[in-house]
């Protein structure tokens, strides 16, 4: 008995995965940055501060995102 | 009855499409175009195969690197001279950089026992990562977790051991399982997150941050520059083309993975830093 098929998807399902998973460290990366950005502009003297401590969030926010990427790997 | 038998088969034909696709990515067949896979990290083996000892093509980069390292900065110690030279300069600026940048912006008066370190672990990864945009090397060797694991490791040692060095297990254990200005009863969901924090979250992300990092940029490269193969080659009239568009995104990968070199080694240094003051800095 044959039978059509509509729709099919093949593939590793992981691609959307990590597709999705990007979404939210890329909101926070804006977030982080922009938000190190205007206290650059408000405040120039602290500037190296700021810079070191935006990296230091940025590391923590990255990864979130890279924990996507290996999950990719190790689950498909 | 037959409603969910079909739905089982095309369930199951769909299943064995993406069993032989996966295989056929990581094989070396030589029709169409194959997106690169993890395999890329796994080449086969070169000298004592099946020995624990094997040494594959990334190991053999590996090698060289750690001997053009050794070498840049034995000359550059055994050359030392007052009034530097253009060579010398440069070595100087790179040591500053994290002496002054790194260190000293976070451990502050801390920080001259830890500057060994960081210059070690900056400059290691430095160079391990650089190799991923060298032609011919072409992989970043930290991209193999090995490596990393063993900074990681180093740092987690060293930061455990300051920390305990300093204020004995039990301070140690109450600076930074116990934050304090908490209400009493916050600590029952402050101090097992503190405790994964310190003991596995902190070694495990650095590891894998430089890891994954390093992965993503070579796999991207590989994509780039075997679709540029691919679209030039084998796929025929207007997608040529499209060869122009990769063989660019390509060039532009590389310098971005330049950037990427540096930044996960001054980001790796950072938080190592961090760490360190995390352990030793006195309670304020």
């Amino acid at each position: 008995m044959d039978h059509t098929t509509l729709a099919e998807v093949s593939g590793n399902v992981a691609t959307i995965g990590y597709g999705l998973g990007t979404l939210g460290p890329g909101i926070g990366l804006g977030i982080l940055i922009g938000k190190a950005l205007e206290g650059i502009a408000r405040q120039p003297e602290v500037a190296g501060q700021l810079r070191t401590t935006m990296f230091i969030g940025v590391a923590f926010v990255e990864v979130l995102a890279l924990l996507g990427l290996v999950t990719g790997f190790l689950f498909r | 009855m037959r409603g969910p038998l079909r739905l089982t088969t095309t369930r199951e034909s769909a299943l064995s499409t993406v069993a032989t696709i996966l295989p056929l990515a990581a094989s070396g067949d030589d029709s169409g175009f194959h997106a690169p896979s993890i395999a890329e990290f796994f080449p086969d083996p070169i000298f004592f195969a099946g020995t624990p000892f094997e040494i594959n093509r990334i190991i053999l980069v590996r090698l060289f690197t750690t001997v053009v390292l050794v070498t840049i900065f034995v000359i550059g110690a055994r050359r030392a001279k007052v009034v530097p030279g253009r060579f010398q300069n440069v070595l100087e600026m790179g040591l500053d950089f994290v002496r002054v940048n790194i260190a000293e912006e976070i451990l502050g008066h801390n920080a001259r026992r830890f500057v060994p370190l960081l210059t070690t672990i900056f400059f290691s990864i430095l160079f391990f990562n650089i190799t991923g945009v060298i032609p011919f090397l072409n992989i970043a060797t930290t991209a193999l977790i090995g490596m990393p694991i063993v900074l990681a490791l180093w740092v987690y040692v060293t930061y455990l051991w300051a920390g305990v060095s300093k204020f004995g297990v039990g301070g140690y254990l109450k600076n930074s399982l116990f934050p304090p200005g908490l209400p009493a009863f916050l600590y029952v969901l402050v101090t097992p997150i503190e405790a994964l924090q310190v003991f596995l979250f902190r070694p495990a992300t650095l590891a894998l941050r430089l890891t994954a990092n390093m992965i993503s940029g070579h796999l991207i490269l590989v994509l780039c520059f075997s679709a540029t193969q691919f679209f030039l080659f084998e796929a025929g009239g207007a997608l040529k083309a499209a060869s122009l568009l990769s063989l660019g995104a390509g060039i532009a990968f590389t310098l971005f993975e330049i950037l990427v070199a540096a930044l996960q080694a001054y980001i790796f240094t950072l938080l190592s830093a961090a760490y360190l003051n995390m352990a030793v800095e006195e309670e304020h």
